[in-house]
């Protein structure tokens, strides 16, 4: 009984846009605590698997567990598959936090209430507890004194801290990184990726897309490689940066460092 | 509009023939509305300016009008037929103007959030059913309405005319909250969604509040055309359905009285407040949002 215990186990997931196969049989396992990178050039579908974990994509087949629990799926009926039962993709998406790219901080709250919102309405805190906690979170990521600014105000990396902040109050199982720097200037990267590194420091399961080798080499537990849907290669960055076995992964490292 | 301190003289001249053709057209628009304000304060029966106004002799001038439409018959002076039927008429246009409104920003946010999705079949062939109000002439619309309210015992009744002036505002809320959608980036429902949080709360707490500019002006709109709407409500109302525009139809067909230019007198002052109030609400919204007008 593996699954147990692993935070997060995916199995097999394949997922295709109309005639383009994006994941091909993609299998992981992240134990509690466990950082793992995933590479690879764009369009290799790492995104698309990121969104296929918490189902904001429906994967064609394949399975999720969140902690041992399985999403489970049925055949709709326009054939496609669907989730058995919403209410469990929704309970188990709020122990899945997520960052995006594009931050997608909601424009008409302020920074407390984008990270007390969820708080409140999903997880029923109180109000007054509620707001305690999404200013020690706001603290965490160094936003604290910002916590009173609509996103239109403040700064890309700030934006993209509070979104950390937002999905980091849930005290998810796990938190999904979908190319949290990708959108930034280079100079608002740096403050971003520190605040990801106190994270892994502290035991928190992270799956983080990414393009920053650095962060991917220094931090990561386990790096996969992904290319063209599939799994093309995947180890500790030890055995992944120090002598890759894949060409392709070479190719790779050697277009992202010049 | 300034002009840049490096104009030509002839890009001066034309600067300032466009104000010149710019003022024109506005007062062209505007003076009607204008000058039925001071006659409806007039002390003579008849709607003219009268020598003394002209002179500014306070005699001249004088509420009895105002005091009329709000059903004050006490005045012996006055000849003209005396009712409540105004205050029933605005009360009516304030009725079912609001009921159509709700009702219509209602169907029209469900009918543009259905339509926006590429997946709908048949698009644009409901969304051309859907404006067609605003293009069949109002008299085959209000025709078809009759016979077809009929039929279920709708003419002459409340539900009947609300129902009818939902389908007339309509099309209003549909182009706005469409045009508004058009805008919109799913990723922040999407966020929503990866939260946990289930698809009627994000759509209240997340969607709702971002499309809202689209939805108050689509609304404003509806509820204009309904409160000024007087076709459909010779057609499918009855002789309860009293309302404003109807009442300043009767009176200007069977009574030449300054009432009616008293009654137009507030609705324009109404109107001003309303698109100030509106105006005023969405420039602090984007204010404190930081977002650029557009």
């Amino acid at each position: 009984m593996t699954h147990n215990h692993s935070a997060l186990a995916v199995s097999k997931l394949y997922k295709r846009f109309g005639d383009v196969e994006v994941l091909k049989g993609v299998t992981m396992e992240a134990g509690v605590g466990d950082v793992i990178s995933l590479l690879g050039a764009s369009g290799s579908g790492k995104s698309t698997f990121l969104r296929c974990i918490n189902l904001l994509e429906t994967p064609d087949s394949g399975s999720i567990s969140v902690h041992g629990e399985t999403i489970q799926m049925i055949t709709g009926k326009s054939g496609a598959p669907e989730p058995a039962d919403m209410s469990q993709v929704i309970r188990l998406r709020a122990r899945l936090g997520m960052v995006f790219q594009s931050f997608n901080l909601w424009q008409h709250m302020t920074v407390l209430e984008n990270v007390s919102e969820a708080l409140i309405h999903v997880l029923k805190i109180q109000k007054e507890a509620a707001v305690e906690k999404a200013c020690m979170t706001l603290d965490k990521v160094g936003m604290l004194d910002r916590k009173d600014y609509y996103p239109a105000h403040i700064s890309g990396g700030q934006q993209q801290r509070a979104a950390i902040a937002r999905a980091l109050a849930m005290d998810p199982d796990v938190m999904l990184f979908d190319e949290p720097t990708s959108a930034l200037d280079p100079e608002l990267v740096g403050e971003v990726l520190k605040v990801m590194r106190t994270l892994a420091d502290e035991g928190r399961t992270m799956i983080v897309v990414t393009h920053e080798i650095g962060f991917a080499r220094d931090v990561s537990d386990q790096v996969i490689f992904l290319h063209e849907g599939a799994i093309e290669s995947q180890g500790t960055p030890a055995q992944m940066f120090e002598n890759p076995e894949s060409d392709r992964f070479r190719q790779f490292l050697s277009n992202a460092l010049h | 509009m300034a002009l840049p301190s490096y104009a030509t003289p002839a890009q001066k001249l034309w600067h300032y023939i466009y104000l010149a053709i710019c003022s024109l057209v506005l007062f062209f628009l505007v003076m009607p509305l204008l000058v039925v304000i001071p006659i409806s304060f007039t002390s003579s029966p008849f709607l003219q300016f009268t020598p003394e106004m002209l002179r500014l002799d306070p005699e001249a001038f004088s509420l009895r009008w105002y005091r009329l439409m709000m059903g004050d018959c006490s005045d012996p002076g006055i000849t003209t037929v005396c009712s409540d039927n105004w205050k029933i008429g605005a009360k009516n246009s304030l009725f079912i103007g609001l009921a159509a409104t709700a009702l219509a920003t209602t169907l029209g946010i469900l009918a543009a959030l259905g339509l926006s999705r590429p997946v709908m079949p048949g698009r644009k062939l409901i969304m051309a059913l859907m404006i067609s109000p605003l293009i069949v002439p109002l008299i085959i619309t209000a025709s078809g309405l009759f016979f077809f309210f009929a039929r279920f015992n709708l003419v002459a009744t409340y539900p009947g005319l609300i129902m009818a002036h939902t389908i007339l505002g309509l099309p209003f809320v549909v182009i706005t909250v469409t045009a508004t959608l058009v805008g919109f980036d799913h990723n922040l429902t999407k966020a929503a969604a990866s939260l946990g949080g289930g698809v009627l709360r994000n759509f209240f707490k997340i969607q709702m509040p971002l499309i809202l500019p689209g939805v108050i002006s689509g609304a404003l709109f509806a509820f204009i055309t309904s409160f000024d709407e007087i076709v459909i409500v010779l057609f499918v109302g009855g002789p309860d359905q009293i309302t404003l525009p109807r009442q300043m139809w009767s009176g200007v067909r069977q009574e030449i009285s300054p009432t009616i230019l008293s009654v137009a007198t507030i609705l324009v002052i109404l109107s001003i407040c309303l698109l100030t109030v509106v105006e005023l609400l969405r420039r602090r919204n984007e204010r404190i949002r930081g977002i650029r007008p557009t």
